[in-house]
Formats: C-alpha cells, sequence, structure tokens
C-alpha cells in the first residue's frame, strides 16, 4: 500500500513550533534510529542474546505521543517496545542492560527485549502477547479515575492487535466508563508478514474504534508533528473525562518484523516509497528548509547521541550477568500477611 | 459470633475490606446492580448500596475485565474481580496466565499486582460448562497464589489474606458450599456454616488445616471433598480406622508442614479431587509426598478423583462423576487391608 499522505511537511505546520521544541523531536527521534541500528549490529555481531522486533521507520509515533504526555502520565508497550521506552524516558543504557540480560537492566534482566519497561518512569514491562497491554492499559485508565488522579495513559499496540478480543473488549469498556486512554494503533500495515487488507473489509482500521462510539483519527504517523498534535489534542480531552481516544497512525517499518526477516512479503516500490517517508528524513528536510537550523547543528546533535549510545553499549556489554541466587526472587512479591 | 454460611461470610469479608481499605473495589459480571442478584450467586448481593462507586459491573467480556484488574492492581487499586462460573476463567487464561502471573517477574521484583480473583467451580446439574473444578489448570502457573476454603471462617479468612496479600491470588469457591439457604440455593447444597468471630482475622495463605485427627491414614482434600473425607472419616471411625483428615485450603503454596507430619504420623496417604484424576492436583500431591516423606510411606499413595471425562448432565451420572464419601472409605479400606 503506498503512503496517503504528502510527504512534505507543511511549512505553516513547523512554523507554529520553536526551534529548542522542534530540534528536541529531532533528538529524540535520531536517539531512537540510532539505538535500533547500533542494536541490529550487536544482534548481527552475535553479541547479544534473544530476538528482536524492532521500529526503524515508526520513530515519530512513539516521539510525537510521548511528546504530548506529561512525564508522570503512562504508557504501554508491545513486542516492539524499544522506541517507546526511549521516548517515555527510559535511557539506552538501562535498556541495553536488559538487551544484553544484565541484573542492572531495567528488569533485572528478567525481562529482555519484549518486556523493557520501568514502572518509575511510567512504563510497565512491555507486554508481548499481541493485545495483551490494552486491557491492561484500560485497567491502568480505570484506577486513575478511581483515584481522581489527572494522569493518562498512552497505549501503544499494531495493526494486527485490532483483531484480538482484548482490543474489543478494552476499548469498549474504556468508552463506557470514559476512561483516561489514548489508544495509539501504530498501522504499519503489516501484522508480521500479513498484509492490513487481508485481515479486515474496512478501508480504517479507525472504524473498529469509532464502532465503540469514540473519537478516532486516522494521521499521518510518519510527520512527527501531526501526531504531536493529534495526541495533545486526544490528551486534552482525556484529562477533562472525555476520553477515551483512538489514534490511527499510519507508518510503516522499515525493518524486519523480528531479527531474521528480509521482508520479501513487502513489494520492493512500496518499500522504497515509504523509505522516501521516512520520518527522521522528513523532519531534517523541514527543518533545514525552515532556515533556521544548519546541517552541521543537526550533525552535532547527531554525533552527541551516537556518542551517548556507544558509551552505554560500552557499559552494558561489560555489566555484570544476574546469579543464580536470583533465579527464584522476583515471583511473588512479600506478602502483607500470612506466608 | 453470628453463623454464617460461605456466601455471607464473603460478603462480609468484601464489605469489611472496603470499608477497611479504599482501593478495594469489585469488577465483574452482574455486580452491583440495584434489584439484581449480586453476581451469579449473591456474593456481592447488596453491597452496591454502601460502596456505589466501587462496584463495578463489567460487559461480558472476561479476557477485558481481568486485564483491567490487572492494570488497577498495578497503579495501588485492590481490585476483587470475580467470574460467575470457573469455567469462565478460561475466557481470561491470557491476563491471568501470561500477564498478571508474570509482571513481578518480567519486572525484575519492581510491579506487584494484588489482584484477587473470584471463581466458583464444581458439578452441579449444569452439564460439562459451568461445572469444572479449575485448580488443576493454575497449580503450574508461577505467581498466582491458590485458595480452596471449605468452610465459611477460612472463606471470609481466605479472601481477606487474599485482599491484603499483595500478589495475584484466586480463590476457588466452591457451588454446593455457598449456603443452604436463600433464592438461589443449590440442590443438594452442603452445610459449610461456621461460626464466624465478630473481630477481624485472617487465615493465613499456605496453611492447611487438619480437620479430624486420626492414626491410621491421611486424606488430603478441599473445597467440597474435604466435607466427603470427614464424612468418610466419621463412617471408617466405626469400623475401627481412624483417619486423620488434612484440609489442603491452600493449594498454592501447598502446606507440606502440616500434610508431612501427617503423613509421617500415619504413614498413608489419600488424596480426593473433584476433577479428572488425570494432570489434577492430586497428582501434583501425590508426587509432592512421595519425594518428601516417601521413606515413611507403608503403602502407595492413593487418589480419588473423577474420571477423565467432561462433566455429564443426568444426576445419575455426575453423581458417579464427583467423589463421595462412599468412595473415599472404599479406597481407605483397601490401603488399610480391610
Amino acid at each position: 500500500m503506498m503512503p496517503m499522505f504528502p510527504r512534505e511537511i507543511p511549512r505553516d505546520q513547523i512554523a507554529k513550533y520553536e526551534r529548542s521544541f522542534l530540534l528536541r523531536l529531532y533528538e529524540e527521534m535520531f536517539r531512537i534510529r540510532e539505538f535500533e541500528e547500533r542494536v541490529r549490529f550487536l544482534f548481527l555481531e552475535g553479541a547479544m542474546p534473544g530476538t528482536i522486533h524492532q521500529c526503524q521507520g515508526q520513530e515519530a509515533t512513539a516521539v510525537g505521543v510521548c511528546q504530548a504526555l506529561n512525564e508522570d502520565d503512562y504508557l504501554t508497550s508491545t513486542h516492539r517496545p524499544h522506541g517507546h521506552a526511549l521516548a517515555k524516558g527510559l535511557t539506552p543504557l538501562e535498556i541495553l542492560l536488559e538487551l544484553f540480560g544484565s541484573i542492572e537492566g531495567c528488569c533485572k534482566g528478567k525481562g529482555g527485549s519484549m518486556h523493557i519497561g520501568n514502572m518509575a518512569k511510567g512504563m510497565p514491562p512491555a507486554i508481548a502477547i499481541v493485545g495483551g497491554n490494552i486491557p491492561v492499559a484500560a485497567g491502568m485508565a480505570l484506577a486513575l479515575k478511581m483515584q481522581k488522579r489527572p494522569q493518562i495513559v498512552a497505549c501503544f499496540f499494531g495493526d494486527g492487535a485490532t483483531s484480538e478480543g482484548a482490543f474489543h473488549e478494552a476499548v469498549n469498556m474504556a468508552a463506557i466508563w470514559n476512561l483516561p486512554v489514548v489508544f495509539c494503533c501504530e498501522n504499519n500495515l503489516y501484522g508480521a508478514s500479513t498484509h492490513v487488507s487481508k485481515i479486515t473489509r474496512l478501508p480504517s482500521l479507525r472504524q473498529r474504534a469509532t464502532a465503540y462510539g469514540i473519537e478516532a483519527l486516522t494521521v499521518d504517523g510518519n510527520n512527527v508533528l501531526a501526531v504531536y498534535e493529534m495526541a495533545r489534542t486526544a490528551a486534552v480531552k482525556c484529562r477533562a473525562g472525555e476520553g477515551p481516544v483512538f489514534l490511527e497512525l499510519i507508518t510503516y517499518r522499515l525493518t524486519g518484523h523480528s531479527r531474521r526477516d528480509p521482508c520479501l512479503y513487502m513489494p520492493k516500490e512500496e518499500r522504497a516509497a515509504w523509505a522516501a517517508m521516512d520520518p527522521l528524513l522528513r523532519l531534517r528536510e523541514a527543518l533545514l528548509d525552515r532556515g533556521e537550523v544548519t546541517v552541521s547543528e543537526l550533525e552535532a546533535v547527531e554525533l552527541a547521541v551516537k556518542q551517548a549510545i556507544e558509551q552505554a553499549v560500552e557499559i552494558a556489554r561489560k555489566a555484570p550477568p544476574p546469579t543464580l541466587d536470583d533465579l527464584e526472587t522476583d515471583v511473588y512479591a512479600k506478602s502483607e500477611v500470612g506466608i | 459470633m453470628k453463623r454464617m454460611g460461605i456466601a455471607e461470610a464473603l460478603r462480609e469479608a468484601i464489605a469489611e475490606e472496603m470499608r477497611r481499605d479504599h482501593r478495594v473495589f469489585c469488577m465483574g459480571e452482574d455486580i452491583g446492580i440495584p434489584g439484581g442478584w449480586g453476581g451469579a450467586f449473591t456474593v456481592t448481593l447488596g453491597l452496591e448500596k454502601e460502596f456505589p462507586d466501587r462496584m463495578i459491573n463489567t460487559p461480558i467480556a472476561e479476557n477485558g475485565f481481568f486485564g483491567m484488574g490487572m492494570g488497577a492492581a498495578m497503579l495501588g487499586m485492590r481490585p476483587i474481580v470475580d467470574v460467575q462460573y470457573g469455567d469462565f476463567l478460561l475466557c481470561a487464561m491470557d491476563q491471568i496466565c501470561s500477564n498478571a502471573s508474570m509482571m513481578r517477574y518480567m519486572s525484575g521484583g519492581t510491579v506487584s499486582v494484588p489482584l484477587v480473583m473470584r471463581a466458583p467451580v464444581g458439578a452441579t446439574g449444569r452439564g460439562a460448562q459451568h461445572a469444572r473444578n479449575l485448580e488443576r489448570m493454575f497449580l503450574g502457573v508461577p505467581g498466582i497464589k491458590i485458595v480452596a476454603p471449605s468452610t465459611a471462617y477460612d472463606a471470609k479468612g481466605l479472601l481477606k489474606a487474599a485482599v491484603r496479600d499483595g500478589n495475584p491470588v484466586m480463590i476457588f469457591e466452591h457451588k454446593l458450599l455457598y449456603g443452604s439457604k436463600g433464592p438461589r440455593t443449590e440442590s443438594g447444597a452442603v452445610d459449610a456454616t461456621s461460626d464466624i468471630p465478630d473481630d477481624d482475622y485472617v487465615v493465613p495463605i499456605g496453611r492447611a488445616a487438619v480437620r479430624r485427627e486420626g492414626a491410621d491414614v491421611t486424606i488430603i482434600a478441599w473445597l467440597l471433598m474435604a466435607h466427603a473425607a470427614q464424612a468418610a472419616a466419621n463412617v471408617l471411625s466405626a469400623e475401627g480406622i481412624e483417619a486423620e483428615v488434612v484440609d489442603a485450603r491452600s493449594l498454592n503454596p501447598l502446606d507440606y508442614e502440616t500434610i508431612g507430619a501427617s503423613v509421617k504420623k500415619t504413614g498413608r496417604a489419600l488424596i480426593v479431587e473433584e476433577g479428572p484424576i488425570t494432570g489434577g492436583v492430586g497428582a501434583e500431591i501425590a508426587a509432592g509426598i512421595q519425594e518428601r516423606f516417601g521413606d515413611c510411606l507403608r503403602t502407595s499413595v492413593r487418589r480419588v478423583a473423577s474420571p477423565d471425562i467432561p462433566v455429564p448432565f443426568a444426576p445419575v451420572l455426575e453423581n458417579a462423576y464427583r467423589p463421595d464419601a462412599a468412595r473415599v472409605a472404599a479406597a481407605v479400606r483397601a490401603m488399610c487391608g480391610r
């Protein structure tokens, strides 16, 4: 499926924002891209255990949504969580430590790539069974509502998850109870290798949400400003008790579904067209076009990010693994009564 | 002190916990409806009058609202979610077994899921799909504690312990033990009433109870089968066989201290379970006894359980499915060479 949004980020859209904010968006997105590329290389060289699901090409959805959140808001993620985690404020180091299976990782080496999270930063370990995090996010939003707290939950999932019962049950309950959750559907056109056109007759996945009586919008998910603006509007609604909101963020995975996927199911012309829609490339061009930012400034941002990630890689490579004493700990919280 | 059945005792436990702790709330199908039923078996009947904002009546969406209970628990609430029939837990298996049970471990011990799950079980004239004993399905799922009370005293105390525990806890309730009075009473109900103290108490999770002492054989059971075991013990006593009845009451963790003390004394262990014999809780207890106390056994561990079939409907078949005192007594006689 070819891109349906114009490639250029509109000038009047980019003119609305401070230079520093735009540079921050670029830095956040570049950090995700660089992190994922570095991790891919670590896997290829055999330095990292496990498997990975990467998000190159989808940086604008994570960054656009998280920029619309407050620091103390919550986010739930999926088997493809690296970008969401970085955008939510987890450091490259704490994630890399986890990917290397270190006791110093954000989940003490017990989670791994598909369960990255840090509750202190508002992100519980990612839930890697498709759709499984959607009821959990709705439940977190229910708690926030019952506790009369101002926070909201951003719930990320892919196009594939909208066929799960968990999606339908949770969106419906969030709808009938007006829960403060933004459902962020990253429609990257493929659930693993299956094209979205093969799993629904609907022309748009947002119709699956409007069926539950909630506001649902389709957004250019590779234009970080478009994502940010829609997410901000959704967040305001949720905080006002008028949630939930569903955002269909149209994007494209520029990498395989997982570690060894050569993407033979994606037509070459389609891949080429979407490569041109790379969200980093589009923001970079728009920034340079605006004239306030120079190539050397962007390169300085990129260099600083690369150096920080390289330093984190060097630390994470040498970090200690868990000991066998850690094997059976952390199954239960210490009981407040009895055994 | 007042006399109560299990349904009333559970209702009182929930109300007291909700009064004590504003984080506690209930979530389930057909609860909190004025003029409604209080769930399928009246346990939450009328609680909406005192707690109108904390009785959350859900659509029929077990996987969804068990997951929501987990999410709410992660953010500091103390949800009590229930299914109308234990069989419906299978609709929510992803949220229970892949999310709630694993979140603590996957987070490296940083996230807590203080989620209580209630599930009525037992074969009660409804055919195969509203009848199973689901305890076995969760026994091999690390991260979930399991309790299965046979008396009103234990039901109240274990539910309170579950609410306060801080971990996912599944409480199985037997439909024939809820009570023998009221409009939704089951035919064939067994008296499980207890004297309930006026003061607050908990029954610690992980402790079995010796219901009857005896030197000849240890009978281990829970829920309805704990009553069958005691009835059998009374019959056997008249024949000169003294059975010790251990009500396991907590299935995860299992109390091998109490079970072991009894087995070491009697040298004979029989496990009674409602549900197919293959892959049941009884198999786990039998292996656990053999590994820990095998040297003390005078005869091999035995089980009385249901055949490996779905639960049948016709009363004559259902009665044959569900172990009873006669079958328990017969098994004990065989073990004792009588």
